[in-house]
């Protein structure tokens, strides 16, 4: 059996920020898992840039924002096995795990740092029907067979979904020669970042048909098209507006679910919200101990707010490590109000604030003009008002602490409220 | 010239061939498809019957309960995952009882042991998710699940271990009488034979009007499934049916030996054979249908939807036997529910047809009716992981995530006899990508994988059938280099 301090579960963005902070925190007993040949998870496949700006104030490429904290990993001389899957994890912390050159490991950890990242949504998740030929990908997927292993997927794509990895393969495609057709989304309004609306289909003439949906696929070895349909309020197809489009591929951007296999397994409570875990202010599970940061927890939209949330986890867990995380205290619950789809972190112990709590959400609509209250047991203690919110951009509240001060077993909400004009 | 050419290598082509192999014969089993168990064996219920259905006294009767007390012995043999699970046929009024007790008499005239009637009591006690408007069940106790199409190519492995030599990509395109035999014309060339077996699925009927007359015809049936997430496993314990229709079985809901569940399926009389596509109004039906079995199926974690078709026979019975037009050509056509469950008995009976047409039959001193075990490394206990990345490091990477299949065991699957030559030749084998991700990240390692096995570039790697390349060309900037070093020209001109 192997001991660690802390161990971190995911070497992508959450998992390398993680280690380096729970590092710099003072612990210097800590080992990073990860699952791929190389540090930096998803990032790697990312060769677009925009990534960094709130980070680093530049505009990097994902490999180049990975490639930061590698580099300071290493002169941490923090330990990594890579190509090494975790096949379980136990609630009092001990870790299975596999890889060609140890074979079957068995780790104890004093904390642990859940950062596995998420993965896409299926056609099958969906239940798109028609026929199952080839010629069908997650973006993500499609991302990776012409980012990283150098092969074309196709040369007349269709886009379903406008997931920002949607968005962005729309424009990588048509720079590898391929052509685009348009890009359907189901709900009235695009769920990715108008940066990339503008960037990576208005400035490539790409359509965007928004409230429609694919009703079939045509093909049977090989997609040959497929079918467009308008869709009602309900997202229900609307017969008479089926439309055909010739495509050779068809690109899937159609959601994220956040990783926790093993979560589930350690039995941490999950958030039904977010599919990620319930977290509190210090990113701490529902099991002692165990923390999680980055796309594990909740989908997030830039990989700087993961960077910065996963500093946390990683200063948190090496807290915990030494004890001085306060366990009990004046507690408050964080409960999505009218207009909001979640809110993280779920459960927030003021006495582990230094200073400031950050608080990440979605709302569940467009709104233009709007504002997010801030309620403590319905008692509004702060307003923020917003120009434009959407289910596709997060938003993020700093709340002083002051606000909380002295408010025990409380709720702490936040709605959007439509401006009166 | 071989003695025996077996046309079609589902379920129970790979079967006969395989219980063929036990004698001195030259044999070839031939598919069309690029792999075994490309029809209909690859999208069934794959459920193994009781045998209560079927009219007493008719073929699909009497081999349906022949077939399933062969099942363990064959499953355990071949190394093929089979659990008796049991199933229920839930009926929500008197009149279904009825129904019920009617099937129960057939049942006992087909000579199916332990069944028996059972109350609403005993039926939630079995099945506590099962809707609240359940009167009763008829409960057997033989009823089970097994992998129909991981059952057909260890049949197909064992049989070529036994001698037989499988040929895909063989299409029959005309069918010959010669003065020993028949003459095939393939795809690929001639063939000759001495005896013919038709095991062609939905085409059964074409292979017979090759060379005999039109004496049945075959309609295709499309039914389609949901499956679900393993995370829904414990919503049913047993194979659950409805009542049944004119139409066949009824809709069911039934856990799969790997643990995920099945919604379906509908009925559906097409003209196309090759009609595998599902269809929102059908997926529909099927869960308006499922809610009367039970409320609360989590149909949000669907994980895919497929369709399949069976081979309806005209005559409403299957049709094994020699053709009166043609000597040594057998019609074994017509094989729809509980074709699966029959298979192993039909192999046995057509072997008894093979003996009196080619005389006495000489069985083989060196016949093996094992195959080597398949490693399920998810299966194994600790100390046997251990064990088994120490022998071979190669079970020590874990492929596909969700279903914690090694690289040690696609390997294995691409190695075996009748391996995996495509991505979902692989899925079927080993179940990369059968689970919540459905290959979106094991996909391209799976693909890297065969290619290196195969010998071949990534981009000659198929999906499933003989055109589905899942990949089309190296990018510009892709693998060998030369492209960079030109496109780095362009620029710098600039």
């Amino acid at each position: 059996m192997l001991n660690y301090d802390i161990v971190v579960i995911g070497g992508g963005p959450a998992g390398l920020a993680a280690a380096i902070e729970a590092k710099k925190s003072g612990i210097d007993s800590i080992l990073v898992i990860d699952r791929d040949r190389e540090l930096g998870g998803i990032l790697q496949q990312c060769i677009h840039n925009g990534f960094g700006l709130h980070e680093f104030k530049e505009e990097l490429t994902g490999p180049e924002y990975a490639e930061r904290f590698i580099e300071q990993l290493k002169e941490l001389d923090i330990e990594c096995k890579l190509d090494t899957m975790v096949i379980d994890i136990t609630q009092d912390r001990l870790i299975h795990a596999i890889n060609t050159e140890d074979g079957y490991m068995t780790i104890q950890a004093k904390a642990i740092v859940l950062a596995m990242g998420c993965r896409e949504r299926t056609r099958g998740a969906i239940a798109i029907p028609g026929s199952r030929p080839a010629g069908i990908f997650t973006a993500g997927t499609a991302q990776r067979y012409i980012n990283m292993e150098g092969y074309m997927v196709g040369k007349k794509v269709f886009i379903l979904g406008s997931g920002d990895i949607g968005l962005i393969m729309a424009r990588r495609l048509i720079l590898e020669g391929a052509e685009v057709s348009a890009v359907a989304e189901v709900m009235p309004y695009s769920g990715g970042l108008t940066r990339n609306i503008v960037q990576c289909l208005e400035d490539f003439n790409i359509p965007l048909l928004l409230s429609h949906t694919i009703v079939d696929i045509k093909g049977k070895d090989k997609i040959e098209g497929v079918v467009l349909s308008k869709v009602d309020s309900h997202r229900k197809p609307i017969a008479g507006t089926e439309k055909y489009f010739e495509c050779d591929t068809l690109l899937l951007s159609v959601g994220l679910i956040p990783e926790n296999e093993l979560s589930k397994s350690a039995g941490i409570e999950m958030d039904p919200a977010t599919n990620g875990p319930i977290v509190n202010e210090s990113m701490e599970t529902t099991v002692e101990g165990i923390f999680a940061c980055g796309n594990v927890v909740h989908v997030h939209d830039l990989v700087d707010y993961v960077s910065q949330e996963s500093r946390r986890a990683g200063s948190n867990a090496a807290k915990y490590v030494k004890d001085m995380l306060i366990r009990n205290g004046s507690t408050l619950q964080a409960r999505p109000g009218d207009g909001v789809g979640y809110i993280v972190p779920q459960i927030i112990r003021t006495d582990n604030l230094e200073k400031n709590l950050d608080l990440f959400m979605r709302v569940k609509n467009v709104y233009s003009h709007g504002k997010l209250v801030i309620r403590v047991d319905g008692v509004p203690v702060r307003e923020i008002k917003k120009k434009h919110m959407a289910p596709g951009e997060m938003e993020r509240i700093k709340l002083d602490l002051e606000l909380l001060k002295d408010k025990n077993d409380s709720i702490l909400s936040v709605e959007v409220e439509k401006e009166v004009v | 010239m071989y003695d025996i050419v077996i046309i079609g290598a589902g379920i129970i082509g790979t079967f006969i061939a395989r219980e063929l192999s036990r004698y001195k014969l030259n044999i070839a089993l031939i598919d069309k498809e690029n792999d075994v168990a490309n029809g209909t064996t690859k999208a069934n219920s794959a459920i193994v019957h009781a045998g209560f259905d079927a009219k007493p006294g008719s073929k699909m009767a009497r081999f349906n309960v022949e077939g399933n007390a062969m099942f363990d012995k064959i499953c355990n043999d071949l190394d093929v995952e089979f659990n008796r699970i049991g199933s229920l046929v839930i009926g929500f009024s008197e009149e279904e009882m009825k129904e019920l007790q009617k099937l129960y008499q057939r049942g006992l005239e087909n000579h199916v042991p332990d069944m028996e009637i059972i109350d609403k009591k005993r039926v939630k006690e079995l099945e506590p998710n099962i809707s609240d408007n359940v009167v009763g069940a008829l409960y057997a106790a033989t009823g089970g699940i097994v992998g129909p199409w991981e059952m057909a190519i260890a049949l197909a492995e064992n049989a070529i271990e036994n001698g037989v030599e499988l040929l895909l990509n063989h299409e029959v395109k005309d069918i010959q009488k010669t003065q020993k035999g028949y003459e095939l014309l393939t795809s690929e060339g001639p063939m000759q034979a001495k005896c013919i077996i038709n095991c062609a699925g939905v085409y059964a009927d074409h292979i017979n009007n090759m060379i005999a007359k039109p004496t049945f015809k075959i309609n295709p049936r499309r039914g389609q499934y949901f499956v679900l997430d393993r995370d829904a496993r414990n919503i049913v314990n047993t194979v659950v049916f409805q009542c049944p229709t004119k139409l066949g079985k009824g809709i069911l809901v039934t856990p799969t030996v790997h643990g995920n569940i099945l919604v379906g399926p509908d009925a559906e009389d097409l003209d196309d054979r090759e009609n595998l596509s599902t269809t929102a109004d059908r997926l529909e039906y099927i869960k308006e249908i499922a809610k009367l079995t039970m409320e609360k199926i989590p149909y949000h974690m669907t994980i895919t939807t497929f369709a399949g078709l069976r081979a309806e026979p005209s005559t409403g019975d299957f049709i094994i036997e020699e053709s009166k037009d043609a000597k040594g050509f057998i019609n074994v056509a017509g094989i729809k529910s509980p074709g699966l469950t029959s298979s192993p008995a039909i192999a046995q009976y057509v072997v008894g047809l093979v003996g009196k047409i080619l005389g006495n039959l000489e069985e083989k001193a060196e016949f093996n009716p094992t195959r080597r075990k398949l490693i399920r490394f998810d299966q194994l206990s600790q100390e046997e992981k251990e064990e088994t990345i120490k022998r071979d490091s190669r079970f020590g990477r874990i492929i596909c995530r969700c279903e914690h299949i090694t690289e040690g065991e696609i390997v294995d699957i691409i190695k075996r006899k009748a391996g995996a030559t495509t991505v979902d030749g692989v899925k079927r084998r080993a179940r990369p990508g059968t689970g919540r991700c459905q290959g979106g990240f094991c996909g391209p390692r799976v693909v890297e994988i065969l290619a290196r096995e195969l010998g071949k570039d990534m981009a000659e790697i198929l999906k499933d059938g003989r055109n589905s390349n899942v990949l089309t060309e190296k990018t510009h900037k892709g693998s060998d280099g030369s492209d960079v070093k030109e496109w780095a020209a362009v620029s710098i001109e600039k």
